[in-house]
């Protein structure tokens, strides 16, 4: 079992049990979507849809419906590029660096941004498939023998080491992904009831069924493909950066650019995690599993690679300087002071000064703040890439040439169309998939629990309420609270048993609590012991006692081993009439 | 082979754990233990080998490693040399630095993807199998383990339920199978 220290703030709020975590996830697959979800749903399908009526435009016409010219030759297609793939970095990196450094806050979170990864990541493909212009011959980038030659690819060109990496680290994540699914698939299979969704979910879970040997090897299979998945992550912004940093531009031959992109991209995608997070743990009720302290480690670590960044951007403009060579110092002083200092100016602002304001505990922990930052972020973190790619190039050697970059309807429509789709996959996500890690969840509650931390509860199997009764039932206190020290005898089984039948009966009829109490020797028959004995058992309200069915009634006989033989069928029939009549009143 | 199965319910792993424990020791051979999360130290107690598929992954690695090598050898330097900038085309090793990205990418593909696959194949779950845990709970909130009378031939399948229920078992079941 993971233990952990008492000091560390817990990572679930309050007290679950295992079922908890299950109904607290798999509730809003299995609920009726709300209407907010359709609303968004539909915005951002009209968004996308019109996205792909741009790219449709763009493969029909060609190319030159962007904004581009003979001197700025990359612009927005390969900003967003970038922008993408570097969103795409959290998933991964929460996913697999945090597992291999065995950080358990990781489980909330590392679902959903995976997802999101794996959907960015999709995002980020489109660009330099769009881009080739003949998007129908682009499986000229794999070595395939063709009928030039064979004419192969060039291996030595960053382009194509792009295409290795970023197909690669997509298919790698999503297999990742979906390992993890499969046992969550498998919870949702035998909970849900209709037959179509079903069959889907059976589909989805490829049959598991959570054998001792199949959970061995589900956890060595994680560790190694996080192991794998690591240097991954860095490999591919590293190669992403590669295809500046070899070229001869001056601002993109640069030796920094690696760790600097890497570092760029996890602070992006953070961003992008805590902007997303922050309004599916609201709306999905997410507030136990996904909290403040969550919300804080990421912002933890958004300040570190915030700095990262910061001093990568002061070492660029100092080695400009240091290296005497005229060109590079003229990219950066025309980045800062000429046409485009509007863009270096918010990059700087964005994502320089931003994250330092998370050094201020207050800050970091408060959630408006957090996601008025990851947005301000994600704006920075695109005039990055803008102002790397577009003022580097667009005053070249030759004053003549000199220009601008103006974005078409088109080169805007694609854009923000990708952001449209993202949220389609998105949302999509978030409504048929389980967001949390469940069996992930369920694995730290005990170490981590707030209720086990503070040692009001003994063990997830039982809500408070119950594990209160199950105490009292058992005076010696030989229920099955103390998980290594059950010395259980047949009374306990039977104890157990009626815990089970009564866990059922509640779950039924359902719970109330003491501040809903009402008079219950309003109904004929139900003296002040029995009523106490009811009152015992949780049962409080007329509701309730409306609900009852003569089995319930004679499960009640068992357990509390009071004589109810009247009151089949008629206390159930009592009781609605009395709601009825306070109602009426 | 006709046997009996008999399913010990419960609702907390680490009473699972406790209860194996003591029926292994009694000389009780569990044959499986169905669980919604891995039971960490669950393992050994009931006999369970650890896997080999880590062996497996740094084979397929291996493997990706020598293809990517093998193919990058005969593109670039064997069957069509590429004079870049006049750099030595005709000679793998001078070349090696600029295949280094492509080669560890294509590693990692080979051994996240075997693995992958050798994964779901060992596990037999794939698209379309039937679920065969005997309790739709087993993925929610409940533990299940299951002895069979084949393997345990010195007990009775009562005298197993009597020292089954002293582990705290919350349901019992027991099941023919042909």
């Amino acid at each position: 079992m993971h233990k952990e220290a008492a000091i560390r703030e817990p990572l679930i709020l309050g007290h679950k049990t295992y079922h908890d975590v299950t109904e607290d996830v798999c509730k809003p697959i299995e609920d009726k979507a709300p209407k907010t979800w359709y609303i968004l749903f539909a915005i951002a399908a009209i968004i996308g849809l019109y996205g792909v009526g741009c790219i449709l435009y763009l493969l029909g016409t060609g190319i030159g419906t962007w904004g581009l010219n003979k001197t700025v030759g990359w612009a927005w297609d390969i900003t967003n590029f970038v922008w993408w793939v570097g969103i795409g970095h959290a998933g991964t990196l929460i996913s697999a660096v945090l597992l291999l450094f065995r950080q358990k806050w990781r489980m909330a979170i590392n679902r959903s941004a995976e997802a999101m990864t794996i959907f960015a990541v999709f995002m980020a493909g489109l660009f330099p498939l769009i881009h080739m212009g003949r998007i129908w011959v682009a499986y000229w980038v794999l070595p395939l023998p063709n009928q030039f030659g064979s004419l192969w690819p060039n291996f030595n060109s960053p382009l194509l080491w792009d295409v290795f990496a970023i197909s690669t680290y997509l298919s790698v994540s999503l297999v990742f992904w979906y390992i993890g699914l499969l046992p969550d698939f498998a919870t949702i299979r035998d909970r849900v009831k209709k037959p179509i969704p079903k069959r889907m979910y059976s589909m989805l879970s490829f049959g598991w069924t959570g054998k001792a040997k199949h959970w061995n090897r589900f956890e060595l299979v994680s560790l190694v493909l996080a192991g794998l998945a690591t240097p991954l992550v860095f490999s591919v912004h590293s190669i992403v950066s590669f295809d500046f940093a070899t070229s001869v531009i001056p601002g993109w031959h640069t030796t920094i650019f690696p760790p600097y992109f890497v570092a760029g991209a996890v602070f992006s995608g953070f961003a992008m995690v805590q902007t997303l997070l922050l309004v599916m743990r609201k709306a999905m009720k997410l507030e136990a599993y996904i909290h403040t302290k969550h919300v804080e480690y990421m912002n933890i670590v958004i300040m570190v690679t915030g700095s990262i960044v910061g001093v990568a951007y002061l070492t660029e403009l100092f080695v400009s300087w240091y290296s005497g060579v005229e060109y590079e110092a003229y990219a950066f002083i025309n980045r800062a002071t000429g046409p485009y200092w509007w863009a270096y100016a918010s990059m700087m602002t964005c994502n320089v000064v931003s994250p330092q304001l998370m050094w201020f505990r207050k800050l970091r922990r408060s959630l408006l703040f957090t996601f008025v930052i990851s947005i301000v972020v994600n704006i920075g973190m695109w005039f990055e890439r803008f102002v790397i790619i577009v003022t580097s190039v667009h005053r070249d050697y030759l004053p003549s040439s000199w220009s601008m970059f103006y974005p078409t309807h088109i080169d805007i429509g694609v854009f923000v169309g990708t952001i449209g789709l993202f949220f389609v996959f998105f949302l999509l996500f978030a409504r048929f998939f389980p967001v949390l890690a469940l069996n992930e969840i369920k694995s730290i509650l005990r170490g981590s629990g707030e209720s086990f931390k503070n040692g009001d509860a003994h063990s997830p199997a039982f809500s408070l309420s119950e594990q209160h009764l199950a105490n009292k039932g058992t005076a010696s206190g030989t229920s099955s609270n103390e998980g290594s020290q059950s010395s259980t005898t047949e009374t306990t089984a039977s104890e157990d048993k009626h815990e089970t039948q009564l866990n059922k009966l509640l779950d039924r009829i359902g719970s109330a609590s003491k501040e809903d109490k009402v008079d219950l020797k309003q109904i004929k028959g139900l003296g002040p012991v029995i009523e106490t004995k009811l009152n015992d058992i949780g049962i409080f309200t007329l509701e309730q006692i409306a609900k009852l069915t003569p089995e319930d009634i004679s499960t009640l006989e068992q357990i509390t081993g009071a004589k109810l033989g009247r009151a089949e069928n008629d206390w159930a029939e009592q009781a609605k009439d009395l709601m009825n009549n306070n109602n009426n009143n | 082979m006709a046997d009996t199965v008999i399913y010990a319910m419960y609702d907390d792993d680490e009473v699972l754990k406790a209860g194996a424990k003591k029926l292994v020791s009694k000389g009780i051979k569990v044959n499986e233990v169905f669980s919604p999360f891995p039971i960490h130290g669950i393992d050994p107690i009931i006999g369970v080998k650890d896997t080999r598929l880590g062996i497996m992954a740094f084979l397929y690695g291996l493997t990706g490693l020598m293809l990517a090598t093998i193919g990058m050898n005969y593109f670039m330097v064997q069957d069509w040399p590429m004079n870049i900038g006049g750099k030595p085309s005709f000679s793998y090793l001078e070349n090696f630095l600029a295949f280094v990205p492509i080669t560890f990418e294509f590693t990692v593909l080979c051994a996240a993807h075997g693995m992958a696959i050798t994964y779901l194949l060992r596990n037999h779950t794939i698209p379309g199998m039937p679920a065969e845990n005997p309790d739709p709970r087993t993925t929610d909130d409940r533990f299940v383990m299951e002895l069979r009378l084949s393997e345990n031939e010195s007990y009775k399948s009562d005298q197993l339920e009597a020292m089954l229920k002293e582990t705290g078992v919350v349901e019992l079941d027991q099941k023919e199978i042909k």
